[in-house]
């Protein structure tokens, strides 16, 4: 047979090809998921864009250094004066403080849900887990304030009197103590919110762990734990951390809780846990009043922007964990 | 019969027995482990347990599901959420409305069309940027482009678009993944077919995909109707109902609580909790019927 011959013209072909040709559906299908995806991709270009533009009228009328200073005033648009050295410093120490409480508690958990739980009952364990997070940060402000404080009470004041000489534990205003709305009660709470997060990455990791590794250590008859040690967390420990740092980062951004726990008092940061103050997210609500001014607005929207990039900064180190490991 | 014999007195050794320390070291790991799930549920049982017994004496009162709080004094009894649900049902509403499209759209190009394209790089590392802003700068975001650059008033449209820019990296992430584990040969048989790629995804990914892409979207709102921090910039707070999302200020769920927080009488600390236990329980039920959907219908993960 003549493989070189000329078919016969298919109707079929090309009725296809010329259908290809002159697809509009197609066109304006396509052209729409890319709208979307352009859309959306300029609109977070615009979020950083946006802020500083308008950050810019009142940087230029700031009478003090934005970034050194710890003095904030902005109840008249005529003079100007706002820093976020203190704001930054608690919103930096408070997430420090919630991470430090969090991170062995998650890396229990994930390794309990992942090695030592039953079967039947991962499942619902990681579901648990997973309610702490779809509590709204308002409940836990709320349960925060008329619960948790009155009852870490007597923790705070056996800390206070016993270690007070520790500057963690030192305290100007002995009465904040005694009504318990301090960075200590603050970091309690943003630790329970950012919990599930921390566990939720570290558990997918772990699940990972090469079945392989494990029958290794098994055979050469390492207990439970040290099958753990050997294993487990080695193969997940980037994305432990990097989990770790995503829950940092909620930590740094969340507003609510910490808005309504903290007591606002201004005194200087001096790194103690039993102190109040203001976060940059809980300055900005407490400041929902002022903003209506342009200029007052300004000053808000800069210290927003302050946030917005510390909280890009330590998502992107984040991801660029995950990515370096290759662990998804 | 035979009893004494069936087995050795003794086990024969194959293992050496553990040395004492490590078993101390496993014994200790594993209480560690287990203790450290216990501390995780405390504050999870607690919280849920203040909420439901403090929250229901209010729910229990007649009016809470139908009135509003027009005409109520803060210290006296009475009153109810009935202007809170409908302002919060209506920001989380049309924030979907517009979420679900746009989102939507975001993911199928992510997995129809990007094909590791530069665009497609970078809306996905966009939209991961966007699922890391705090709910306080999405709502300065808003403030800055819809209020100071656009000029209009400060109104519960504004807290939707916030809610929107919130909602959309949860909406694109569950509507890709569902996408994804779409079957290739469907797509594959479809085009065989001679159907078009848009009719091909219209007709055939996306039916597929939807319960997981519709569970997605539930709890995406779930997560984002209790946000407080875009209502006090955004939106004031109004204890009568307010239908209109275009002007003046509205209740919402958030909002309530945080305007009875300044109000220490009992019937505002009933009125608080019960805001709260209302807003739970709405989240819960959003929870719940996205778990069913996805449960017995449709595409499974893995």
């Amino acid at each position: 047979m003549n493989v070189n011959a000329k078919l016969p013209e298919d109707p079929v072909t090309t009725r296809l090809h010329r259908g290809r040709a002159g697809r509009p559906g197609d066109a304006i299908f396509a052209g729409l998921a890319r709208g979307a995806a352009l859309f959306v991709t300029a609109v977070i270009a615009a979020i950083g864009v946006f802020l500083l533009w308008r950050a810019m009228p009142a940087l230029t009328r700031n009478e003090v250094n934005f970034l050194t200073s710890r003095e904030w005033r902005t109840f008249t648009p005529d003079s100007l004066a706002f820093g976020v050295l203190d704001l930054f410093l608690v919103t930096v120490f408070v997430s420090a403080f919630a991470l430090f409480l969090a991170m062995p508690v998650a890396l229990g958990i994930a390794i309990f849900i992942t090695q030592y739980a039953p079967k039947q009952t991962k499942k619902g364990l990681g579901y648990l887990v997973d309610l702490l997070a779809a509590v709204p940060s308002v409940v836990y402000g709320l349960w925060g304030l008329l619960v948790l404080a009155p009852a870490l009470q007597p923790v705070a004041a056996f800390l206070h009197e016993n270690f007070g000489w520790f500057f963690l534990f030192s305290a100007e205003n002995e009465g904040l103590v005694e009504a318990g709305f301090t960075i200590f009660t603050a970091g309690i709470v943003l630790a329970v919110m950012i919990l599930p997060i921390i566990t939720a990455i570290t558990r997918e990791v772990f699940t990972q762990t090469p079945t392989a590794q494990v029958e290794a250590a098994l055979a050469l008859g390492a207990t439970k734990w040290e099958v753990v040690r050997t294993t487990v967390i080695p193969f997940g420990k980037s994305g432990y951390v990097s989990g770790s740092m995503l829950g940092l980062g909620r930590a740094l951004g969340e507003t609510m809780a910490i808005y309504i726990v903290l007591a606002t008092a201004s005194s200087d940061f001096r790194w103690s846990l039993f102190e109040g103050g203001q976060t940059i997210a809980s300055k900005i609500a407490s400041g929902y009043a002022e903003i209506n001014n342009e200029l007052q607005a300004g000053a808000y929207i800069a210290a927003g922007l302050v946030l917005f990039v510390l909280t890009f900064a330590v998502n992107a180190a984040a991801r660029a964990i995950v990515a370096g490991k290759g662990v998804h | 019969m035979t009893t004494a014999l069936d087995r050795p007195v003794k086990p024969p050794q194959v293992f050496p027995s553990l040395s004492t320390r490590r078993k101390t070291v496993n014994n200790l790991a594993t209480v560690l482990v287990f203790g450290s799930f216990i501390v995780a549920m405390v504050p999870l049982i607690w919280v849920l347990y203040t909420v439901f017994s403090r929250g229901l004496t209010a729910l229990t009162s007649d009016d809470w599901f139908t009135r509003s709080m027009r005409g109520v004094l803060p210290f006296f009894e009475g009153g109810g959420a009935y202007h809170a649900m409908v302002g919060t049902l209506m920001q989380g509403a049309v924030a979907a409305l517009f979420a679900i499209p746009i989102g939507l759209m975001v993911s199928i190009y992510l997995v129809e069309y990007a094909d590791g394209s530069r665009l497609g790089r970078v809306t996905t590392f966009m939209v991961d940027i966007l699922s890391g802003v705090p709910s306080i700068v999405a709502a300065l975001f808003i403030y800055a482009l819809w209020i100071t650059t656009f000029g209009f008033s400060k109104s519960g449209f504004a807290v939707a678009l916030a809610l929107l820019l919130l909602m959309l990296p949860i909406v694109v992430r569950s509507g890709e993944e569902m996408l994804r584990i779409v079957p290739m040969d469907l797509r594959e048989a479809a085009y065989a077919l001679g159907v078009p790629k848009w009719k091909t995804i219209a007709r055939i990914v996306i039916p597929t995909a939807l319960p997981g892409i519709i569970t997605g979207l539930m709890l995406a709102v779930a997560r984002v109707i209790g946000e407080a921090a875009p209502l006090l910039i955004l939106v004031g707070y109004a204890t009568y109902i307010n239908y209109n999302m275009l002007e003046g200020e509205m209740g919402s769920l958030p909002g309530m609580m945080i305007a009875e927080l300044n109000n220490p009488s009992g019937p505002g600390r009933d009125r608080l909790w019960g805001a709260a236990l209302t807003l739970v329980l709405i989240i819960a039920l959003l929870n719940i019927v996205a778990n069913l959907i996805s449960r017995y219908t449709g595409a499974k993960k893995k």
